[in-house]
């Protein structure tokens, strides 16, 4: 079937099957940022907006987003720099293959909600798994972020 | 020390913070045929017939491989220095299938949806054997994993295939008969460690193509290029010099990918077709047929004087390999050589015996922590239990019997402890614990109980006279340095390590070297990334490779300034007459000048090999909170010092104990693999299998406590595996402290909490 869309900010019109799950199909057009970790839904590597939304793009069929926008990590690589420099800085990427599910949600939670808790990092990123790093250089990352964030928008940097 | 022990950012961490491709399934050709293995529905069976005619009509099935299609010379897939400890017990398809998941057919077609109907299509008939479900009963069993002829062992380890016995060993110091009957206390007890898996997120892959030259390469997320090479070689029974093995950024290992799980499978489906294939394990795979921990029963006999005085241990392990015997008869010894010798201080004797059987269960591979995790939670939970008989604080138990600089504990091989501050650790993670005002327990009030526990660490660093580091440095135009290393980045950041290390010699930016690897046509021979031996080993080969160079460039610097090089000196941007300081030449001149008319070599390789394995040193300390309700349990903090020798980069060793930490309480509190009585995995998938989100952890600090390592590069141990070995011990003993019962199975639950399941009957003599 003819799937039509918008991926990153571009018009999209590919065929894919009807029980093509979205995150193959991303994959196919070249995010290869989406990555696949579990077939159970549990892992949040494959996390992907849809109208903005975060998703796990595992559990969503391609067709459902048709005539959607859809944005993986290939479309926010300037947030994702922003962001991620200060994951890096902790060297908190370790292997790196978790990064790009945690980054869509992470910049998910940021827009939602700009001064979480640390409960509520702790809770709205607990869907992101991480084998690698034990999460806490992944905390000081989002929370230097933060800070630097405050900082900025007060002038003060 | 300018980039040595500074919290460098890793080279690859913007790339992979962007998610840009560079894996092996976002670098592979995406036409590639897609493989896929059929696996048996049988702990233990013989094929009968197997008929692939229909199978092979479904469009687009380009190859079906059967077990008449292959070499049959045994091999093992364990990565491994020739000749490899491990069995030769692997054929890459066989006609006796030995697990639940074990090999049947390999599938590859144009798509996967072409591949998963031909793969329903192929029709087998099975005769089903019975089979060993139980290690305890495996060794003498009339049931044999491995019955056949050509099974071969290449070591003397004590393996006997008609004993289903993959390896059996026994060494002693001291006459620990006599010592434990001279004891004040002698405690016998039974640990029960289980398999678990590594749950890298990245699963198993292996992409494979013909090159220019009809050599066969293989882009593998793997830790170990070169024994893949031989590996893959033995598999398909056709000349080394026929593979290539490179790996790409690799999505987690953890020793997983220190045994060729899936490479074999795409390798034969390119070497049959010419065509490029693509295998990738889903994780239901991965669980189910992959590399995980040896599942271990250890029995420990500790003797001690009232005192406190630990004067002898007697230990014998269990170990269960599975159905082939990967790493089988190397990760036991750990169990004994890794945990005895900490308390060396007034040990007088040991003795160390194990066994390692075959079963029809999950063959095993190497994990972090690889044996010393299971040793670990048997000895640091008896000396533990020790402290209560003795109503003695452990921490002051432990630091009565350490192990100390200057001792040559005869249970480490009798290897000399140069660097260790193993009781600085101890004493400061109780100070930051407050293990004093915490320790046993308190009563919350409300129902809950928190409590701590506290757990001591070794491991290895590389294995002596066995493991090999190798590293090559070239110098390029303006003066910039190519470092080629054959041990593979995991994620560990030994890239940029390795890097630091380089740029520390040659008093340059990190930036100015650029590092590649890892490659088998490029790359200086290296046994790999496992074992903790990269920082020391291969740092090591960087170092000397890195000297090496410098004296070259000092001698093309003499030549051009046509004075004597031992009138010269570097300092990473200039060679300089020392007696005549007017005279000099730039780095980017004496680059330049080496492609012109230079007789100079200016790229370098060292080849290191250790006669010592320095082990690092860790303390941890837990504090949980125990539901007396319900039993549930929740970690709150846990306090890790470590002593890796001088920490090469504070950023990525921190972050690495961190996670494994993260993997320790995993394994203490939920990770599990259990059998139906078919045979078949039970926690096949993350739904069953419960990895620790980042609400389980806790709050997790680390902090080091450095020794110096003589014989390490800029005084660096190895930090990548002991990480993962306080969290058990240390978790089993808060429980205690909570509740008062001793947890000697893994993982404690909140059923086994709130049962307070005794598993094992205990007897004190
Ligand atoms: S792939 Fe694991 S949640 Fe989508
Ligand atoms: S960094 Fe490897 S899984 Fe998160």
């Amino acid at each position: 079937m003819e799937l039509k869309f918008e991926l990153n900010g571009k018009k999209i019109a590919t065929v894919v099957e009807a029980d093509s799950l979205l995150l193959d199909v991303l994959r196919s057009l070249g995010c290869a940022s989406v990555k696949r970790g579990c077939e159970s839904s549990n892992c949040g590597l494959c996390t992907v907006f849809v109208d903005d939304k975060p998703v796990l793009s595992c559990s969503v069929l391609a067709a459902r987003v048709a005539g959607r926008k859809v944005t993986t990590l290939e479309g926010l690589q300037e947030e994702a720099a922003d962001f991620g420099a200060f994951i890096a800085d902790q060297g908190a990427e370790q292997c790196g293959f978790c990064n790009p599910g945690l980054m869509m949600n992470a910049i998910a939670m940021f827009r939602e909600n700009p001064h979480p808790s640390e409960e509520e990092i702790l809770s709205y990123l607990s869907g992101n798994l991480c084998r690698c790093s034990g999460y806490e250089g992944q905390l000081r990352g989002i929370q230097s972020y933060l800070a630097f964030k405050d900082a900025q928008k007060k002038g003060e940097v | 020390m300018r980039h040595v022990n500074q919290p460098v950012r890793k080279k690859d961490a913007m790339a992979l913070v962007t998610g840009k491709p560079v894996y092996t399934g976002d670098l592979r050709d995406p036409n590639a045929l897609v493989v896929k293995v059929l696996h048996s529905p049988h702990a233990n069976a013989m094929i009968e017939n197997i008929d692939t005619s229909i199978a092979m009509k479904v469009p687009g099935i380009e190859a079906i491989f059967t077990y008449k299609d292959v070499p049959q010379k045994r091999f093992t897939m364990a990565g491994q220095t020739y000749p490899e400890p491990s069995p030769y017990d692997r054929l890459l398809l066989d006609r006796h299938v030995r697990f639940h998941g074990d090999a049947v057919a390999v599938v590859a077609g144009e798509s996967e949806k072409a591949v998963d109907k031909a793969l329903k299509l192929i029709k087998v008939a099975y005769q089903v054997l019975p089979a060993v479900l139980d290690f305890r009963t495996a060794k003498d069993n009339p049931v044999l994993v491995h019955p056949e002829d050509n099974w071969v062992a290449n070591c003397p380890v004590g393996a006997d295939n008609h004993r289903n016995l993959c390896a059996h060993d026994e060494m002693s110091h001291g006459d620990i008969e006599a010592v434990l009957a001279d004891c004040d206390l002698v405690l016998e007890r039974t640990y029960h460690t289980k398999a678990n898996s590594q749950a890298m997120m990245e699963t198993f892959r292996t992409y494979t193509y013909m090159d220019t030259y009809g050599r066969l390469n293989v882009l593998s997320s793997t830790q170990i290029v070169f024994h893949a090479r031989r590996i893959i070689a033995h598999a398909l029974d056709i000349p080394k010099s026929k593979v290539r093995v490179t790996k790409p950024r690799i999505g987690g290992g953890f020793g997983a990918k220190q045994s060729c799980v899936t490479e074999v499978f795409p390798a034969l489906v390119t070497w049959k077709t010419g065509k490029p294939a693509y295998l990738v394990y889903s994780r239901q795979e991965s669980q189910t047929s992959g590399s995980p921990r040896h599942e271990m029963e250890i029995t420990v006999r500790i003797g001690a004087m009232k005192d406190g005085r630990i004067r002898g241990f007697d230990m014998y392990t269990l170990s269960n390999t599975g159905a082939y015997g990967e790493h089988g008869p190397t990760t036991v010894g750990l169990s004994g050589h890794k945990s005895i010798p900490l308390y060396n201080r007034n040990q007088e004797a040991y003795r160390f015996t194990y066994d390692v059987v075959y079963t029809n269960m999950q063959a095993a591979g190497a994990y972090r922590g690889y044996g010393a995790t299971q040793g670990l939670f048997a000895v640091e939970s008896i000396v533990n239990e020790l402290a209560a008989e003795l109503k003695m604080d452990p921490v002051q138990l432990r630091l009565m019997n350490l192990i100390a600089e200057g001792q040559v504990p005869p249970a480490y091989y009798y290897e000399p402890c140069n660097a260790c501050a193993l009781d600085r650790c101890l004493k400061e993670t109780a100070q930051r614990m407050g293990w004093d005002e915490k320790y046993p327990c308190r009563d919350m009030g409300n129902g809950k109980v928190r409590s701590v526990g506290v757990a001591l660490a070794m491991q290895g660093s590389s294995i002596s006279n066995v493991d090999i580091g190798g590293a090559t440095i070239k110098l390029n135009d303006d003066g910039f340095y190519a470092l080629t290393i054959g041990a593979a980045d995991m994620g560990t950041g030994c890239d940029t390590i390795l890097a630091q290390m380089a740029a520390e010699v040659m008093e340059c930016d990190v930036d100015n070297v650029v590092v590649y690897g890892a490659d088998t046509d490029a790359s200086p021979y290296d046994s790999g990334s496992y074992a903790s031996s990269t920082t020391y080993l291969t740092g090591r080969a960087v170092e000397e490779a890195c000297e090496k160079l410098r004296e070259s460039i000092q001698k093309i610097g003499a030549a051009l300034m046509k004075c004597d090089v031992k009138d010269t000196d570097f300092d990473g941007k200039t060679v300089r007459c020392v007696s005549d300081p007017q005279r000099s030449v730039s780095l980017v001149d004496v680059a330049t000048a080496s492609m012109v008319n230079n007789q100079f070599e200016t790229q370098f390789t060292a080849t290191t090999s250790s006669p010592v394995s320095p082990p690092p040193y860790m303390a941890g300390m837990v504090e949980v909170e125990i539901d007396k309700a319900t039993g549930a349990i929740q970690v709150l903090n846990y306090e890790a010092t470590v002593d890796c020798g001088t920490v090469i980069n504070p950023n990525l060793a921190r972050v690495q104990t961190e996670g494994g930490i993260a993997q320790g309480i995993g394994m203490a509190l939920y990770e599990d693999i259990t059998y139906t009585d078919k045979g078949a995995i039970r926690e096949d998938s993350f739904m069953q299998y419960k990895i620790p989100t980042r609400q389980d952890v806790g709050r997790i600090h680390v902090e080091f406590e450095s020794s110096y390592e003589p014989t390490g590069p800029f005084g660096a141990k190895s930090i990548g595996e002991i990480v993962i070995n306080t969290p058990s011990p240390a978790i089993a003993h808060a429980v205690y402290n909570a509740t008062g019962v001793w947890h000697r199975e893994l993982p404690i639950t909140p059923e086994k909490i709130l049962l307070g399941e005794k598993y094992y009957e205990t007897s004190s003599v």
